[in-house]
């Protein structure tokens, strides 16, 4: 009797049925679509920090960079050398340096040894990130057999004639600023590093035969964009190095990825930086040990930055981290908002609909029914109500969730923060733009421009909203604890009513 | 003195010719033992907003078993009351009421409503049937409290109904039955569970004159077969086809002879 009584009061009062039923079911919906969409969100932003940082990184050791302060610009080019040939009145110029310090400052190798030795480090490598930068052309000289340079900038009031005539000879010339990523890497990295998350497409990734050796292993789009193959040579601060693989990062945008990785004491070497790293990359022995390595990292290594893959979250930038912010906080308070708006409504329409019934429940204490007997009965009326707004709910949540993933927007990550690569990368370039000048005394402007590319990168992520079983289990628990409220809610009421309401003669 | 008087003088003497079997079998009956119902100096107060309402004062009354009672009286003289009280919908402020020699005015409302259940069948003015149920899922839903099985269940609410002359209309919902086929419903409502006895607050007074005495046929065909009833009624000539009838105003109870 229970289910038949059950079945007929919602079907034969199918108004509140269908209110109920709708309300739920668009906060369930909004919940299961909220629910995937941070989901899709997180994996997006899990994969925007596994290509900045590699697969396998847990934890990152960096040193923050000192003020930057005038004593510590980028070396100076030199157009005097012997490797520069003059003809008639230009220079000929090809010189080639690697500029250290991709953003964070260097620090003494020996913290690797520390991090090795700290327990719950499964494994850690030392990397040094460099830029190598190439200026090549013609530079008019400065003694030749033109007007007297040093007229032109300080004589504006001279005749616009004589002025411009002057200006093109004297400082004219025709040079590019080449510049390219080189990362110096440890031989002995293993599974951690910015190699490891690297696939080898030709040739073979550096090891620890590449100790000391001239040995270079290049990212393909890099090989592909300045023109080198396997076997060739490529001229990294000045010097030639094989080329023993090609390798493509994870993700085509990679920010892990560096144009060109040669072997770390060589880098050190070259760039005269003896025994420094910028970065170390810790995997930690279990997943859940990072912040407990993390703690244990900073108190060994106090004057370091430590850094985990959740605090890199905060970092992404873009429109996946607006995404994020979106999701987790609108998407969040909405489907609360829609959620308690909808468990206000089951339980005012199930208590309306209880006062409706006063008679009706009236007559059934007075030919015996005890109250919990009404009261189940009321209460599994609302369940059911609310199973079915679930379903329908889950329904619409899951052709939501399918639409979102046909439509797959593609979002933007990039990283914030003077630590980050991209920053990091227009540090070097302007640190190279000024270089420039220091050497050249007049081009200084094209030199930062050649890097805005450069420095501008970023990561895109196709955000899908994958759905867990666990999604569909909770959103059948809210449909329930709805069902529950309003019957609760709808079962007191009914529980107050005396059998006497049956012989109140008001229709 | 008036018309009530009168009127009240006929149904006595139909009375005559028309033998109540419960009473007929007397010997063997309870009739001579407990009476169906026993009230002593019942009194129930109303308190609603301070006000008080003495709805019940001092009410002594003995209703033996297989009478058919017609209580008449002014509005808000008391004639619900003194029916829930019968019923068992309510506990009696002061004084006690028992029913086949059991007392039911202190008990917990769960013993009430068991009693409701299994002793006591109830008619109303609307009939206050289910309007999304069908006749005879109605009339099983004044079974529900029995456990009985399924099977059984549906058998005595179908005889239920074909003893009101319902059959037919088993499988037709209340909107889709006249007043007096909706009270036959209620009637058989009342009736599947074999109560002891039969309250009816106003039961003919939704309805016309027609129907009204096919169903006081009706009532007074049961109380023939021995069912005690008792019916609240304003209708003189629904209380003249009773056996007895009691006035009751300002919740005061009196016997009209
Ligand atoms: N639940 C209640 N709360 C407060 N007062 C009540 C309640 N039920 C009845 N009363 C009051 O008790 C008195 C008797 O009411 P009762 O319903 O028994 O009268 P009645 O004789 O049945 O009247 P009617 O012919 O109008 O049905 C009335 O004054 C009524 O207002
Ligand atoms: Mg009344």
């Amino acid at each position: 009797m229970f289910a038949r009584y059950l079945r007929r009061e919602l079907s034969g009062r199918r108004k509140q049925t269908v209110i109920i039923a709708i309300a739920l079911a668009l906060a369930i919906a909004l919940v299961i679509v909220v629910n995937a969409l941070s989901a899709g969100v997180r994996d997006a932003q899990k994969a925007a920090l596994a290509s900045v940082y590699g697969v396998g990184t847990d934890i990152t050791v960096t040193q923050a960079p000192a003020a930057p302060g005038s004593g510590t610009q980028g070396p100076r080019f030199q157009f005097n050398g012997g490797n520069d040939s003059s003809q008639g009145s230009s220079t000929s110029v090809n010189q080639s340096r690697l500029i250290s310090g991709r953003g964070s400052a260097t620090f003494d190798s020996t913290s690797l040894a520390t991090v090795q030795k700290t327990s719950g480090v499964q494994a850690a490598s030392a990397a040094l990130s460099l830029t190598n930068v190439t200026l090549n052309g013609q530079v008019a000289q400065q003694n030749g057999t033109g007007a007297a340079p040093t007229a032109a900038p300080t004589a504006p009031s001279q005749t616009g004639e004589s002025q411009s005539g002057t200006t093109r000879r004297g400082f004219g010339g025709n040079f590019g600023v080449d510049s390219f990523s080189v990362l110096g890497v440890d031989g002995n990295a293993g599974t951690v590093g910015p190699l490891a998350s690297a696939t080898v497409s030709k040739g073979r990734a550096l090891g620890a035969q590449d100790v000391g050796q001239h040995n270079a292993v290049v990212d393909s789009s890099y090989a592909t964009t300045a023109n080198l193959s396997l076997g060739g040579t490529i001229n990294v601060g000045g010097q030639n190095f094989t080329i023993v693989g090609i390798v493509s990062a994870t993700g085509s945008d990679s920010q892990t990825a560096s144009d060109v990785y040669i072997p770390l004491d060589v880098a050190q070497t070259l760039s005269t930086e003896t025994g420094k790293v910028s970065t170390v990359y810790v995997q930690a022995a279990s997943s859940d040990q990072v912040s407990t390595l993390k703690t244990d990292l900073q108190k060994a290594l106090p004057s370091q930055t430590i850094n985990t893959q959740a605090d890199l979250a905060s970092n992404v930038s873009g429109s996946l981290s607006t995404a994020s912010g979106l999701i987790s906080g609108l998407g969040t308070w909405l489907s609360v908002a829609v959620l308690a708006a909808a468990f206000l409504l089951a339980a005012l329409l199930t208590l309306s609909g209880v006062s409706r019934r006063t008679r009706e429940f009236g007559t059934l204490k007075a030919i015996g029914w005890r109250n919990g007997r009404i009261v189940r009965q009321v209460a599994g009326e609302s369940i059911v109500q609310s199973l079915i707004g679930g379903v329908v709910g889950i329904a619409v949540g899951l052709i939501a969730v399918l639409v979102i993933n046909m439509f797959a927007p593609t979002l933007s990550a990039g990283t914030s923060g003077g630590r980050t690569f991209g920053g990091a990368a227009r540090q070097a370039g302007s640190a190279a733009g000024s270089a420039a000048q220091n050497g050249g005394g007049g081009f200084g402007g094209g030199g930062g421009g050649g890097f805005a590319g450069f420095g501008g990168s970023a990561t895109h992520v196709a955000l899908g909203a994958p759905v867990t079983p666990a999604v569909v289990l909770i959103a059948v628990g809210i449909a329930i604890l709805g069902g529950l409220i309003a019957g609760v809610v709808g079962g007191w009421r009914a529980a107050r009513l005396q059998p006497a309401e049956a012989l109140r003669s008001l229709a | 003195m008036s018309i009530e008087n009168k009127a009240a003088e006929e149904p006595v003497q139909d009375q005559t010719s028309i033998q109540n079997p419960a009473v007929a079998a007397a010997p063997e009956g309870q009739t001579t033992k407990a009476p169906m119902f026993q009230l002593e100096d019942v009194g129930k107060t109303y308190k609603q907003h301070k006000r008080e309402v003495r709805a019940l004062d001092g009410v002594s009354l003995s209703i033996p078993a297989g009478q058919l009672v017609a209580v008449q009286g002014p509005t808000g003289g008391g004639k619900s009351t003194l029916l829930q009280m019968l019923g068992a919908l309510d506990r009696p402020t002061e004084g006690t009421v028992r029913l086949a020699g059991r007392e039911i005015s202190r008990l917990h409302d769960r013993e009430l409503a068991d009693i409701r259940a299994t002793e006591v069948g109830f008619v109303f003015q609307s009939f206050n049937l289910i309007p999304t149920l069908t006749a005879q899922e109605n009339v099983e839903m004044g079974l529900e409290p029995l456990r009985l099985k399924p099977a059984e269940r549906g058998e005595r609410a179908t005889q239920a109904l074909a003893s009101v002359g319902l059959a037919d209309r088993a499988g037709h919902r209340p909107g889709e039955l006249s007043g007096g086929q909706q009270q036959r419903v209620a009637i058989a409502r009342a009736l599947a569970k074999q109560p002891k006895v039969l309250l009816a607050d106003e039961p003919t007074g939704n309805l016309d004159e027609g129907t009204r005495d096919e169903i006081m046929d009706l009532f007074e065909g049961l109380w023939r077969e021995g069912l005690t009833i008792v019916l609240v009624t304003h209708d003189s000539s629904v209380a003249r086809r009773a056996e007895r009838r009691l006035r009751i105003a300002g919740g005061k109870l009196t016997e009209k002879r």
